[in-house]
C-alpha cells in the first residue's frame, strides 16, 4: 500500500513537472525569460523543485479590452526583462470585453479589492474614474520630464487638478482617407482640396461623374461632427466642464454637413456608424469616395476592407478657413496604474518605458499602427519601414502626419462628457442625419436637456 | 427499519448526539445551503442597494443625500424606460401565453405527426445565448437591402426599413426576438401541465358529445390555470427585467432617442456607464416596487390568494 502511494506520488510529480515544462516551451517563444512557465504552475513548481522563484520576478496584472494592446504590453515586458535583469517583471495580461472591463474596474476600485496593477481605460469612460477621489496613481514624476516631447493634450485629457493619471497610446489625429481610384475617375486630385468649400465643389463633381457620394458621415456616432468642430477650436464641453453643444460654430458645422447630405455629396453611413460591419462592406465595394476618421481607423481598412488595398491614400482634412487646422485628435485609451498596485514605483518605470520611451513609441506604430504620442519619432526612419499599413496606404503616411503636427487642438473631457457624448450620439445626430431635423433645434434640445 | 428501532434507545443514552439527529434540526440543515446563498447573494445586496439608494456613492466619498436620488427619477429618460419596459411586458404577455398554450395543445395531441421533432426544435432557441441571438437578430433587422427582413419586405413590394431607428419597428424586432426565444420554454411548462390532466375527463366529455373547442375551453384552459398564472408571473418579471436583448440589438451602444431603453438598461447606464451607483440603486429599488405591485395585482386578480376558500 505504502509503496503504491509513493509510486503514484512520483508519477504525479513527474507528470506535473512535465506539464509545466511543456507550458514553458510553448510560451518561451513569446516570453523570452521563460517566466511564463512559472506563471501557470507556480505553486507546483516551487513545492516540487524548491527552486521555482529563482528570477524573483515582480508579478503585474494588466487588464485591457483590446487584444492587440495586451500583445503589445507583453512584448514590451519581454524587452524590459532583457534590458533590466535586476528588475524582472512577470506581466499577466487579460483582455476583457470593453463594457465588462470598465464595469469590473469601477467596482474593484470602489470596493478597494480586486483591481489590476496596470489597466487600460478608454477616453470616454475616463471621467468616471476621476469622480470623487481618483483611485489611480499620479504619473507626474514620469510625465513631467517628457512633456516637451509628447503631444501634451494626450495626457491632459487624463488629468484632474494638474495631476496626470494616464498615458495614451496614440494621438488619434483625424485624417482624410481618399479612394484615389474614384477620385481619378472623377478627374479630381486630393491635394487640390484645401478647404471644406473646395471639398463641396469636388463632391459635386464626384456625384456628377460617378453618381457616388464623396464622403460619409456617422448617423449615430461622434466621429464626424466632433473632429470638425475641434478643427475650429470648438468642443462639446468647455474647459470648465460647461456643455457647449449649441454654440454658433457647432450649429453651423452641423448645418453644413446636413446640407452635404441633402445635396447627395455626402451619405449617412450604413449601420449608422463608421465602425460597423455594414459600413466596412459598403466602403469595400467602393460606394463612397472618402471618409475622415482618426488615425487608428487605418486598422479597420487593413483588416476589414481588403479590396481597397493600394487604392486608399491618407491626406490632411480640409480646413474650414484658409490656413486653419487640418486635423483633430480623437479617441484614445489611457494606461493607468491603480492605487491597489503593490509596487507602483516599478510600474511607473515600466509604464514610462512602454509608452513614453522612443523604443516604446516606435513599437506602438509597428505593432499597433497608431500615431504615437511622441512626435520626435514621427520622422524616425523606422516609420517608413514597410509593414501592413505602408503596404496598404503607401509610405507617406507620416509625411501627412508631420504636416498637421501643430494643427491638433486638445479636446476637453470632463465629468459630464459621457452624458454629453451619449446625448449627441443618440439624440441629436440621428435627429439631424436620419430625420433631417434642423441642427439648431436638435442641438438646442440636447443643450437644454443637459442643464 | 429493524436497525432504526434498535438504535433508538442507544441514542437516548447519548443526549449530545440527540441534537444532531433530531428530526427538528434536519429540515433546517437541508435548507441551510439555500438560506445561506439567499442571505449572501440576495438579501445582503438588496439591503445594501436600498441603503445605497439614499447615498451618493463615489470612490472615497460616500455621503447620505436623503431622497435626492428618488427625486432625480422624475425625468424623461426614466419615463421612456418605464414606457418601453411596460409596453414590452404587455406585448410579451399577449404573445407568450396564448401562442405557447395552443402550440402545446397541438404538440400534446396524438394526431400531431413528428411531435417530438417539433418539441425539440421549438425548445432549441432557449438554449442559445442571448448574446449570439442578439447579434444574429441585429443582422436580420439590418437597414441594408440585403438584410433578411428587408429582403422579405421586398417580396411584397415594400421598400427597405430602418428597423432599429423607429420606436414601433424596433419594438417589433424585440418582440420577434422574445417570441423566438421564449415560446419554447413556455410550451414546456404547458406541456408538462397538460400531461397531468387525466384523460378520463376528455373521455367523459366525448361521451357527453363535447366538441374539440368545448373540450379546450371547458377542460384544458381551466385545468391549466395554475400553470398559466405561473407563466404570467414569470413573464411579467421577465418583461420588466429585459436588458440583454435590447443591449445586443443596438450593439451595446445606447439606442437612438432611447427607443430601446429599458428600466434595467437605465440602471446599467446610470450605475455603470455614468458611475452613479446611488442613483442606479434608486432605479433598482423602484423597479422592485413596480414589479412587486404588478405581480401582486395580477395574483389578486387571478384569485391566487384565496385558494384555500
Amino acid at each position: 500500500m505504502k509503496k503504491q502511494g509513493i509510486v503514484t506520488l512520483a508519477a504525479m510529480m513527474a507528470l506535473s513537472m512535465g506539464l509545466s515544462g511543456c507550458g514553458g516551451d510553448g510560451n518561451n517563444t513569446k516570453n523570452a525569460t521563460g517566466n511564463a512557465a512559472a506563471k501557470t504552475d507556480n505553486a507546483q513548481a516551487e513545492s516540487t523543485t524548491g527552486a521555482g522563484g529563482s528570477g524573483k520576478a515582480e508579478k503585474l496584472v494588466f487588464w485591457t479590452f483590446v487584444d492587440a494592446h495586451q500583445k503589445f504590453m507583453e512584448s514590451m515586458a519581454d524587452s524590459w526583462n532583457q534590458s533590466h535583469p535586476d528588475k524582472q517583471i512577470e506581466l499577466e495580461g487579460t483582455t476583457i470585453p470593453y463594457d465588462d472591463m470598465h464595469t469590473k474596474l469601477l467596482i474593484a476600485l470602489q470596493s478597494g479589492v480586486g483591481a489590476p496593477d496596470l489597466v487600460d481605460i478608454e477616453q470616454s469612460k475616463f471621467p468616471n474614474f476621476m469622480k470623487g477621489t481618483p483611485q489611480l496613481v499620479s504619473l507626474n514624476d514620469i510625465l513631467e520630464p517628457e512633456l516637451g516631447n509628447i503631444v501634451k493634450s494626450r495626457v491632459e485629457i487624463y488629468s484632474k487638478d494638474s495631476t496626470y493619471y494616464g498615458i495614451d497610446y496614440h494621438v488619434g489625429a483625424t485624417v482624410m482617407y481618399y479612394n484615389k481610384e474614384l477620385l481619378d475617375q472623377a478627374g479630381l486630385n486630393a491635394d487640390d482640396i484645401k478647404t471644406w468649400a473646395d471639398f463641396e465643389t469636388a463632391g459635386k463633381t464626384m456625384l456628377e461623374k460617378t453618381g457616388k457620394p464623396m464622403i460619409t458621415f456617422e448617423g449615430n456616432g461622434n466621429w464626424s461632427w466632433w473632429p470638425a468642430i475641434s478643427q475650429q477650436g470648438s468642443d462639446q464641453v468647455d474647459k470648465d466642464g460647461n456643455v457647449t453643444v449649441d454654440t454658433p460654430v457647432n450649429v453651423q458645422t452641423m448645418q453644413f454637413f446636413q446640407k452635404l447630405v441633402k445635396e447627395g455629396v455626402a451619405a449617412v453611413a450604413p449601420g449608422a456608424g463608421h465602425d460597423t460591419e455594414e459600413y466596412f462592406g459598403y466602403m469595400d465595394s467602393e460606394s463612397a469616395a472618402s471618409v475622415f476618421m482618426p488615425f487608428w481607423f487605418m486598422g479597420r481598412f487593413t483588416d476589414h476592407m481588403p479590396d481597397l488595398k493600394g487604392k486608399m491614400i491618407i491626406r490632411p482634412m480640409p480646413a474650414w478657413t484658409e490656413g486653419g487646422n487640418r486635423s483633430a485628435g480623437m479617441g484614445g485609451t489611457a494606461t493607468s496604474i491603480t492605487n491597489q498596485a503593490k509596487n507602483p514605483e516599478l510600474l511607473k518605470e515600466f509604464l514610462s518605458y512602454a509608452k513614453l520611451s522612443k523604443e516604446g513609441n516606435i513599437q506602438i506604430w509597428k505593432q499597433l499602427g497608431f500615431d504615437p504620442i511622441r512626435t520626435d519619432v514621427w520622422n524616425d526612419p523606422a516609420m517608413k519601414e514597410s509593414n501592413k499599413y505602408t503596404d496598404y496606404f503607401g509610405t507617406d503616411i507620416f509625411d501627412t502626419l508631420l504636416s498637421v503636427k501643430d494643427e491638433i487642438a486638445p479636446v476637453n473631457i470632463r465629468e459630464i462628457s459621457p452624458k454629453v457624448f451619449d446625448a449627441i450620439r443618440n439624440e441629436a445626430i440621428p435627429m439631424i442625419f436620419i430625420d433631417m431635423a434642423d441642427p439648431a433645434v436638435a442641438l438646442k434640445k440636447v443643450q437644454d436637456s443637459l442643464k | 427499519m429493524q436497525q432504526q428501532i434498535n438504535r433508538e434507545p442507544a441514542l437516548a443514552s447519548k443526549p449530545r448526539n440527540r441534537l444532531a439527529n433530531s428530526q427538528h434540526l434536519a429540515p433546517y440543515l437541508f435548507v441551510l445551503p439555500f438560506i445561506i446563498s439567499f442571505l449572501l447573494f440576495f438579501a445582503y445586496p438588496l439591503i445594501n442597494a436600498i441603503i445605497m439608494s439614499f447615498q451618493s456613492v463615489l470612490p472615497g466619498e460616500v455621503t447620505f443625500v436623503g431622497l435626492d436620488n428618488y427625486r432625480e427619477l422624475w425625468n424623461t429618460d426614466f419615463a421612456d424606460a418605464l414606457y418601453n419596459s411596460s409596453r414590452y411586458t404587455l406585448f410579451t404577455l399577449l404573445l407568450l401565453i396564448p401562442i405557447p398554450l395552443l402550440l402545446a395543445v397541438m404538440l400534446n395531441s396524438k394526431k400531431m405527426p413528428f411531435s417530438n421533432f417539433f418539441r425539440s426544435t421549438l425548445f432549441i432557441p432557449a438554449l442559445t445565448s442571448v448574446v449570439v441571438a442578439g447579434v444574429v437578430f441585429r443582422m436580420i433587422f439590418g437597414e441594408l437591402d440585403g438584410a433578411l427582413m428587408n429582403s422579405f419586405l421586398h417580396l411584397f413590394g415594400i421598400s427597405s426599413q430602418r428597423w432599429l431607428y423607429s420606436s414601433e419597428l424596433s419594438m417589433f424586432a424585440l418582440l420577434v426576438l422574445a417570441s423566438w426565444r421564449w415560446i419554447g420554454i413556455n410550451i414546456l411548462y404547458f406541456l408538462s401541465a397538460l400531461q397531468n390532466i387525466p384523460s378520463d375527463l376528455y373521455e367523459a366529455a366525448d361521451i357527453d358529445g363535447a366538441g374539440t373547442t368545448t373540450k379546450f375551453m371547458r377542460i384544458t384552459v381551466p385545468l391549466l390555470k395554475p400553470i398559466t398564472v405561473y407563466v404570467l408571473t414569470i413573464s411579467i418579471y421577465g418583461g420588466y427585467a429585459m436588458f440583454t436583448e435590447s443591449y445586443m440589438l443596438w450593439a451595446g451602444k445606447p439606442s437612438p432617442q432611447n427607443i430601446g431603453l429599458t428600466i434595467v438598461g437605465y440602471i446599467y447606464q446610470q450605475g455603470f456607464q455614468y458611475f452613479n451607483l446611488g442613483f442606479g440603486s434608486a432605479i433598482g429599488v423602484t423597479l422592485l416596487g413596480i414589479t412587486l405591485a404588478v405581480s401582486m395585482l395580477q395574483l389578486i386578480l387571478t384569485g391566487m390568494f384565496n385558494k384555500e376558500e
